[in-house]
């Protein structure tokens, strides 16, 4: 079991923020968030894009932003549950939750901060009616551990990056790699995609475009799947495979955080402006998972409602302490880690 | 500058007759939005950088559009329900020249 003060539910640049609220009044923060790594949306969609309205950075790349809150907690010593996504909450007798993750990884906290964004990721499956069948029986939609594909014949559809980059990958460990994708154009980094080219050259990628994975066959488990080619040359192709890998990339979803009796309104947590707390007392949702009248889904707004949590969730867990906020620039920060910064001091000399 | 008046089909059927502005450097995304014929979350999600499809139209009327960028057409190449007149609405620019556009909202996925 995972013990921290607050739990906050994503990773983005609103929870990420908030550890740092957090360690300003001592309390510890653990994270979890369903992707791989931290930084939610700016991470996952759009790294190289800039943001301009970050108060104090005239431009700052979204994927910058991240690594510079990661700077900023890194003394309040942060600890993460990443690839596992938050899936139910009990609340204890004496007022504190349980969260549970899709992967059986318990936290214990006396404060949830929902910092959720539009939701965990998910992937974006094809539409094809029987997948549901195969799903772990020769359908992924992840790629876990390569190794459950050695000397296999795997099958990847998609046009970006991951598909791309795992054909070149498995091109090395499965037994046969085809790639199958709409178009007869990648959507790539240049080099990702010239090493798919040498690789068909070589033979080594069997590149199936411009084409569609139409059904799936198999008797309890996948043994081959329907491509249905388009353009000049029409035709059905069945091909015998152990894996489907469809690469299609992801797409937020509330999830199951929309069972958890939190008020929900246009696919938001109805929140009180006061501290960003829901309808359930010590369950507080900031950033854009969110809503109240005049909500502005903006990260700038989520830096804020984090701030505001964070006093809450300081007098929810020690009532009977006088607390009045402090500046850093007159108090420092002090970290988890032994680390002090403050503003160095003045120097008193005459001058002759 | 002034409104124009576009044609929106919901995720439902039911078609919208609304007022656009062609002043505030709004998308049909951003329309589409504004007059709320889709449930937040479920359009516009990347914001519309043309990164998540969740705007696609098919655009009914034989308007001349704005060409695709590669990002869009890109975008399209991996996206769900994709027919020969589907746009990202998010790359749809409100101007004069799309007075009586006609689209339908492609499906959630």
């Amino acid at each position: 079991m995972i013990k921290t003060d607050i739990l906050i539910i994503g990773a983005g640049p609103t929870g990420l923020f908030a550890v740092f609220e957090a360690g300003l009044l001592q309390l510890k923060c653990h994270l979890i968030d369903a992707l791989p790594q931290p930084g939610g949306q700016c991470s996952e969609i759009y790294p190289k894009k800039p943001i301009y309205d970050i108060p104090g950075f005239p431009e700052i790349l979204a994927g910058d932003l991240v690594d510079n809150l990661m700077e900023q907690i890194r003394p309040f010593q942060p600890t993460f549950t990443l690839g596992e996504r938050a899936n139910t909450i009990e609340k204890l007798d004496d007022g504190t939750f349980v969260v549970t993750t899709n992967k059986g990884t318990k936290h214990h906290a006396p404060i949830v901060a929902i910092a959720g964004g539009l939701g965990s990721f998910e992937p974006r499956k094809p539409l094809i009616n029987n997948i549901g069948n195969y799903e772990d029986k020769g359908v992924s939609y992840f790629i876990k551990d390569p190794e459950i594909y050695r000397d296999k014949k795997v099958l990847i559809a998609g046009g970006g990056d991951s598909a791309l980059d795992w054909s070149i990958f498995l091109a090395d460990v499965a037994s046969e790699v085809t790639l199958v994708h709409r178009r007869n154009q990648f959507r790539g980094a240049l080099d990702s995609v010239e090493k798919v080219q040498s690789l068909k050259n070589l033979g080594r990628i069997n590149l199936i475009t411009p084409a569609e994975v139409v059904d799936l066959k198999g008797d309890g488990k996948l043994e081959a799947v329907v491509i249905q080619k388009s353009g000049d040359a029409e035709e059905e192709i069945v091909q015998e495979v152990d894996e489907f890998i469809p690469l299609f990339g992801l797409s937020p979803k509330l999830g199951p955080i929309a069972n958890w009796g939190l008020e929900i309104e246009k696919n938001a947590i109805k929140v009180d402006t006061f501290d960003y707390q829901t309808n359930i007392p010590g369950i507080y949702a900031i950033g854009d998972v969110n809503t109240y009248p005049g909500k502005l889904k903006l990260i700038l707004c989520g830096f804020h409602e984090a701030t505001l949590m964070c006093q809450s969730a300081y007098q929810r867990i020690f009532p009977d302490k006088k607390y009045v906020m402090k500046y850093t620039t007159v108090g420092g920060v002090s970290g988890f880690d032994g680390t002090k910064r403050e503003a160095p001091k003045a120097v008193v000399k005459a001058i002759e | 500058m002034s409104d124009i008046k576009i044609k929106i089909k919901d995720r439902e059927g039911v078609v919208h007759e609304v007022d656009a502005p062609t002043d505030m450097n709004m998308n049909l995304m951003e329309v589409v939005r504004s007059y709320e014929l889709a449930p937040e979350g479920t359009i516009g999600v990347c914001g519309g950088m043309a990164m998540c499809a969740s705007c696609q139209c098919y655009v009914e009327s034989d308007h001349t559009l704005p060409e695709m960028s590669d990002d869009e057409d890109a975008m399209l190449a991996e996206a769900f329900h994709v027919q020969d007149n589907s746009r990202l609405g998010c790359q749809i620019q409100m101007t004069e020249e799309m007075e009586g556009l006609e689209v339908t909202l492609a499906p959630e996925s």
